[in-house]
């Protein structure tokens, strides 16, 4: 026992001494969820549009009021030609245009028909759509406001809510994929280090030709790193509920309890890449590699899995990432318990069992 | 006898790295393990020390079998590889704390034995500098008594002498005169033919088998030349570059 317990003081030097991995491990976390909390964001604060009225109508001008006292719209310009309107998407000057066609007012009481131009700037298809259908909402907006006062029961008057997320902030949709990905890197990525480390400086053979049994090397390797990637997740959280706002709505316990799960598997994986590699190199390129871009593009971190494209739907299912995000969404923002995703933690309880034993079994004691 | 190899054989597929290997070494005895590289001492090594089961044949190191018994030889023996294999990020404290640990031994041992080895090595005025910083011919000290802490009755130096200058490679073989005085076999693989000189005994390896094994001065007399240096490039020459053109 006290070697095992001299082997795991060591690893703590390891890590709090280097200050690389120091920072990995918690400077990460912290940058990321300010960088994705602050400058990545899918709600849009300012568009600059130009608005051309070639009607200049009572109806037309309070379209524009209603647009620009939305606080999302600043004016920017009023073009009277089409080149113009060109040129200040060009420059970047303007992501928007709205032209108002002329006899605009008139047309819209009399012929309850008339058309608007909406021209965005598709070099930029995100945002774009976004722009468009926040310009839209106002149009509708508008036209609903008439209404009621005209005929009532005339039209469908269409009352949205968003369950969960009813401001729609993205924050809300990054903190549970970021302390997805960031418990997934930190984790597999230093341990999977630590361990080539020890077969690089020629260590690990003195820890095979000591007392130490493997599955104790093991053991000894993943405690430090779970207790501080621990750590790491009551950073995030405290974090995002402070910072951010971001709610916790379901059991705290039971998150901390799965995080701890999807330690373990992380690190397992970890674990896993070091015993098929032996140089630090190479485990770090297959940690962020194959690990990064996986768990950010096909764990429904960014883009939903319902809309990817089967083959990719099937791939998704082998990544951790994609089955612990439905926990993580289920209790932070729906506050649901455990009885709507014990499949997604057996998932996850099955994948660390499937990879712990087959590294111990590979990180066996007899280097054939 | 300290360690006893009996046919010891170790074959990777159809290629034999360790081919019958025979030979005894004596309690306190400086056996010299010469070879070619890729000659196969490192495989012998290692199963010797437990590492690697033998494909066939036995051996036995401070009289245990190393295939069946290779956790008790472990606890017996001590190792140093050429890369000192300690952790530069710890002092020099830290480090036999840690490797006097992973050894088995308990607190109050340690203890003792770090101030034993600091006043030895003369490194009680850097006992708590961080091992990085230290240059290479301390760190070989270091490694050296590091791979003893726990008194074993064998020691296995793997090229020890790598990397250092040749002032402090006499200092480091004094160290190994002085465990070998206490009665510790000293089993050492080296590359420096001036080193071979030292050993009392020493063997050489040729394609997996050894092929010479008596004193420095007997090896030098059978094949009539002045140094170790010519006797091994004799042996290492005649078989080891055919076998070597073949495999290319």
């Amino acid at each position: 026992m006290n070697s095992f317990a001299a082997f795991m003081t060591k690893e703590f030097y390891h890590i709090l001494r280097d200050r690389r991995s120091a920072m990995i491990l918690f400077g990460m976390p912290i940058i990321q969820l300010l960088l994705f909390g602050y400058a990545i964001r899918n709600e849009i604060q300012t568009v600059r549009i130009a608005i051309i009225d070639q009607s200049h109508d009572r109806i037309t001008e309070a379209i524009t009021d209603k647009l620009l006292s939305s606080g999302h719209f600043v004016l920017v310009d009023t073009f009277s030609s089409d080149d113009a309107i060109e040129e200040g998407f060009k420059s970047g000057e303007i992501t928007e245009a709205i032209v108002f066609e002329a006899g605009f007012g008139r047309r819209f009481v009399r012929e309850q028909e008339t058309s608007v131009q909406i021209i965005t700037d598709g070099s930029n298809p995100n945002l774009a759509r976004i722009v468009l259908s926040y310009t839209t909402a106002v149009f509708m907006d508008y036209r609903a406001s008439l209404l009621q006062g005209d005929e009532e029961g005339k039209g469908i008057a269409a009352e949205t809510l968003m369950l969960f997320n009813p401001e729609l902030k993205s924050v809300y949709l990054f903190v549970p994929g970021l302390i997805t990905l960031i418990l997934m890197l930190v984790s597999a990525l230093m341990t999977s280090i630590s361990i080539t480390r020890e077969k690089e400086t020629g260590t690990m053979e003195v820890l095979l030709v000591s007392s130490l049994r493997p599955y104790q090397i093991i053991i000894g390797k993943v405690v430090p790193y779970l207790m501080l990637s621990f750590i790491n997740v009551v950073t995030v959280l405290i974090i995002a509920r402070f910072v951010f706002g971001v709610p916790c709505r379901g059991s705290v316990t039971l998150l901390l309890l799965e995080s701890l799960l999807f330690i373990l598997t992380a690190l397992s994986l970890g674990i896993f890449i070091s015993t098929i590699t032996s140089s630090q190199q190479v485990a770090m390129m297959i940690s962020l590699g194959g690990l990064l871009l996986p768990t950010v593009m096909l764990s429904g971190f960014i883009f939903p899995v319902s809309s990817m494209p089967l083959p990719l739907q099937i791939i998704s299912t082998l990544i951790p990432a994609r089955w612990f995000l439905v926990i993580v969404r289920g209790i932070m923002l729906k506050g649901t318990g455990i009885v709507y995703f014990w499949q997604e933690t057996l998932v996850l309880a099955s994948m660390t069992l499937a990879l712990g034993i087959l590294s111990i079994r590979k990180f066996s004691i007899r280097l054939t | 006898m300290s360690i006893e190899a009996n046919e010891l054989t170790k074959c990777f597929g159809s290629f034999c790295a360790v081919d019958r290997l025979s030979f005894g070494v004596n309690r306190g005895e400086i056996f010299g393990f010469l070879g070619a590289n890729g000659a196969g001492k490192t495989t012998a090594i290692r199963m010797l020390c437990g590492l690697l089961e033998p494909s066939s044949g036995r051996a036995s190191v401070a009289g245990f079998d190393v295939g069946s018994m290779a956790e008790k030889v472990k606890q017996n023996i001590g190792y140093m590889s050429q890369r000192f294999s300690l952790c530069d990020d710890l002092t020099v404290r830290e480090n036999i704390r840690f490797y006097g640990g992973i050894y088995g031994l308990c607190d109050r041992d340690i203890k003792a034995r770090t101030g034993e080895m600091l006043q030895r090595l003369d490194l009680a005025s850097s006992a708590d500098v961080r091992l990085g910083s230290l240059p290479p011919g301390w760190k070989q000290k270091l490694a050296f008594s590091v791979a003893m802490v726990h008194n074993p009755e064998i020691v296995f130096l793997d090229e020890p002498t790598g990397g250092v200058d040749p002032v402090t490679r006499r200092r480091f073989w004094e160290l190994i005169y002085e465990a070998a005085s206490r009665d510790v076999t000293i089993f050492v693989t080296t590359h420096y033919m001036d080193e071979a000189e030292y050993c009392d005994r020493v063997s050489i390896m040729v394609d997996g088998r050894i092929a010479a094994l008596d004193s420095p001065r007997h090896l030098k007399e059978t094949f009539d030349v002045p140094s170790m240096n010519e006797v091994f490039l004799r042996l290492a020459r005649s078989t080891g570059d055919e076998k070597r053109e073949e495999r290319q």
